[in-house]
């Protein structure tokens, strides 16, 4: 990797209440690559994910000490306005959340509240971003109907989109596909791998048939360190760690 | 063990058929329009046109709601949203106490506190003179006894609004309060309507309290700081006579009939809600 | 930005003004009682009945009033829990699969809470004269248990439904009878029923317009059931509507007593609530 990284996390250490969650995290994520990240149930997957667009500051009782440099700024530097961090990354979470607003108002959501009031803007935006994640066809004649009446396939494609809408660089994804069945699962799968020619992606994935069809680098995480960060291939078939080849040895076999 | 059971339940229909019963006589005599849109009341003339009583208490609800729910909504936000564990401990009982204190006590700080509060320093801004026993003294001394009961169900409603919604919102670089204002409001709406309906509820039968400030005069209020008479302080106020003026007894009882029926019917309308909402959660 | 940060501390400012109002009131409330009842307290006030004139100036306390309110308030909780306990019990334990017919039951109990004491008492009127009662002692009880029994089906309710399903089971299992079942949960949620008791007994205490017509006056400690008895809001009514100045006084002083009484009984209950959820894991 000689490019910048897109993040660099330097010795980020996480407590939560009296709990050691992340331990002294250092690695970089290169960009405009996919990126996943497996292991074990509460590993710390989701919370190192959290920490990258400071969704984890609203965890209660929460400690968070190290850095975490986005294209080179201190995301944690007390100077620095977190929204606009957020805006930077967009986060698909486990089961979708579309907002209690029209298919459109979920899409225009963002824009408008960083500025963007014409309508004529928002209609680009919003069909732009549907066709993005290939909902357009299926929603564009019911752009005002509630969100909550699509699929739950459809609903995650509509927060993505939605979390196209703001620009952002980098797209979080915390097990995205799990709630969903195998063709939207799939569909999804193939979006990551489109739009990794605009953006940086990061997934937290314990499916690891997933991670070797859609990523580029993997990183696992066990109890709270990093054992290992490597190229897919790599790291699912020949991987150094042995803590690694326990993980995957169900998969390689 | 079932027949104590039916037998409570069953107290809903018998009180109103109770009341029903005893209000036959006044409607024989009088129509049910004019008794309930005529403002003539003599009772000895056998006069009885509820009207200003209405009135009367729609102003004391009125004013106690729109007192009561934007600052019971906005202490809900910050005590759920915003405060601090710390904090939230703190005040959290006081509220709660606030629902303890009984209504005679109520209408003894009304007379202490409000009315020369409002003679003294409000009233003089707007009118030429006031005794400061108005409806606006019963609106505010009913939308303090109906605040615990408002921010308990609000806060309840807020509690329910998963995090991972939020979250969404704070993804896309909203902050909290863009938050709160888009998402979590919209989503907390029929919970906030249903608390304002049983606090309006709550508030139409409150008797003593308003009784003791609110000038128990019976004429249509024009102004705030007019006088009002509201259907729970007629009947309190008359009972003493009850027996003695032919009618009365049956007007008071359709007084407490009206009650029963529009309170009856807010009470369920917002039990529906609620229990709709619960269900949704469940989900 | 910068509007966006400004709207935000704008309305977080009127959320903590709000939160203050809210939770300031009832400061602001006891706060009143205490300064303007404090001057006029005294030991007769608690323990001498009303001398002749006592509500033009004269001499006594309310000691009459004290006691009235607690027999009302006292004969109501008990008379209510007999009737509530079976009620809450039933609702629970016998009437399991009917989802539908308990939850209206529950809703019926929820409005029957949400009643006014004032149609309470109307309607407790109307009974007394129904049996020929009149205002009395044994009126008063009657139209306040009317206003007690929701609250204690309600509160009983809630704690019955605390008690895990499976301890409510087992003992069926082990061939017991349902009656047997509900004499373990009983046991279970002894600190429940005294919440129960302790809010039934204080919303009895403190309330007038279930007791205007019912109960009636009177300056004297009731002795039997069928004499009227005084209760102390209405006492409270009383003394303010004097135009004596220092009778309205002891009004304040009244309400003191009151307040007092009612807020050792709230702050109990809350007590007893926390001990209860402390169980509940």
């Amino acid at each position: 990797m000689t490019q910048t990284p897109h993040i660099s996390v330097q010795n980020l250490n996480v407590h939560i209440g009296n709990q050691h969650i992340l331990k002294d995290i250092s690695i970089n994520i290169p960009d405009k690559k996919v990126i996943s990240i497996i292991g074990p149930s509460g590993c710390g997957k989701t919370t190192l994910l959290k920490s990258f667009n400071r969704l984890l500051d609203n965890t209660p009782d929460v400690k968070i000490t190290g850095k975490v440099l986005v294209d080179g700024d201190n995301i944690y530097d007390p100077n620095i306005e977190v929204t606009h961090i957020r805006k930077k990354m967009g986060l698909l979470s486990q089961r979708p959340y579309p907002l209690p607003m029209s298919i459109y108002d979920n899409v225009a959501y963002g824009p408008r509240i960083h500025g963007i009031r014409k309508k004529s803007e928002l209609d680009q935006l919003v069909e732009e971003q549907l066709k993005a994640t290939g909902l357009w066809n299926e929603v564009k004649d019911r752009l005002n109907a509630s969100a909550t009446r699509l699929s739950i396939g459809q609903q995650q494609r509509l927060c993505l989109a939605r979390g196209l809408a703001v620009g952002p660089e980098i797209i979080l994804g915390d097990e995205s596909t799990s709630a969903l069945d195998p063709v939207s699962t799939s569909i999804i799968e193939d979006l990551f791998i489109s739009l990794k020619e605009k953006y940086t992606i990061v997934l937290v994935t314990h499916i690891l048939r997933q991670a070797r069809r859609v990523s580029d680098y993997i990183i696992f995480v066990y109890m709270g360190k990093i054992i290992e960060f490597g190229p897919t291939e790599e790291v699912l078939l020949n991987p150094k760690q042995e803590l690694t080849q326990e993980y995957v040895k169900g998969y390689i076999s | 063990m079932l027949v104590f059971t039916l037998a409570s339940v069953s107290l809903l229909l018998v009180i109103g058929i109770g009341l029903y019963y005893k209000s036959i006589p006044l409607l024989h005599r009088l129509s049910l329009t004019e008794l309930l849109t005529s403002s003539i009341w003599k009772p000895l003339k056998g006069l009885f046109g509820f009207f200003p009583f209405i009135m009367g208490t729609l102003w004391v609800t009125g004013i106690a709601i729109i007192i009561a729910l934007p600052l019971c909504l906005f202490a809900a936000l910050y005590i759920v949203e915003y405060a601090p564990t710390r904090v939230r401990r703190i005040l959290s009982p006081f509220v709660n106490l606030l629902s303890g204190i009984p209504p005679v006590i109520f209408g003894v700080w009304g007379v202490l506190f409000i009315i020369p509060f409002i003679q003294k320093y409000v009233a003089p801004h707007f009118v030429e003179f006031s005794t400061g026993y108005s409806v606006l003294a019963g609106g505010i001394v009913l939308a303090v006894m109906i605040f615990p009961l408002i921010v308990s169900i609000i806060s309840e409603v807020l509690r329910t609004i998963p995090q991972e919604l939020k979250d969404a919102s704070l993804s896309l670089g909203a902050t909290k309060w863009e938050t709160i204002k888009h998402v979590v409001l919209r989503k907390a709406l029929p919970g906030i309507i249903a608390a304002a309906v049983l606090a309006i509820s709550r508030a139409f039968g409150e008797t003593i309290a308003v009784l003791m400030v609110c000038g128990n005069n019976a004429v249509v209020p024009h102004s705030v700081f007019d006088p009002g008479y509201p259907l729970p302080a007629l009947i309190a106020n008359n009972y003493g006579e009850m027996l003695s003026i032919p009618l009365y007894d049956s007007a008071l009882m359709f007084a407490a009939l009206l009650l029963f029926i529009i309170i009856l019917l807010f009470n369920i309308i917002s039990r529906v809600i609620l229990t709709r909402l619960e269900r949704r959660l469940a989900a | 930005m910068r509007r966006r940060k400004i709207e935000e501390l704008f309305f977080k400012l009127l959320m903590v003004l709000a939160t203050i109002i809210v939770s300031g009131s009832f400061f602001l409330i006891v706060g009143t009682i205490f300064f303007k009842g404090v001057p006029y307290m005294n030991l007769d006030m608690i323990t001498k009945t009303p001398g002749g004139g006592f509500y033009i100036g004269k001499e006594g306390g309310i000691l009459n009033a004290i006691i009235g309110s607690f027999y009302v308030a006292g004969g109501a909780t008990v008379l209510g829990l007999l009737i509530s306990i079976p009620v809450a019990i039933f609702i629970n334990m016998y009437m399991d699969g009917k989802t539908f017919l308990v939850g209206t039951l529950r809703m019926a109990f929820d409005v029957l809470f949400g009643i006014p004491s004032i149609v309470y008492g109307a309607f407790g009127f109307l009974i007394m004269i129904y049996f020929g009662i009149r205002a009395s002692l044994l009126g008063g009880i009657i139209a306040v248990t009317l206003l007690v029994i929701p609250i204690l089906v309600r509160t009983l309710d809630e704690v019955i439904r605390t008690v895990p399903l499976e301890l409510r089971d087992a003992t069926l299992s082990l061939g017991s009878t349902r009656w047997e079942m509900a004499k373990v949960v009983l046991r279970q949620i002894r600190p429940g029923i005294f919440t129960a008791i302790l809010l039934s007994f204080g919303r009895a205490i403190g309330d007038v317009a279930s007791v205007l017509f019912t109960a009636g006056f009177s300056d004297n400690i009731p002795t039997s059931l069928h004499e009227p008895a005084a209760t102390l809001p209405l006492a409270i009514f009383f003394q303010l509507s004097s135009p004596v100045e220092e009778v309205q006084g002891r009004g304040y002083a009244s309400a003191l007593i009151l307040t007092i009484i009612v807020l050792i009984i709230t702050v109990l209950s809350e007590i007893l609530i926390k001990k209860l959820s402390k169980h509940k894991l």
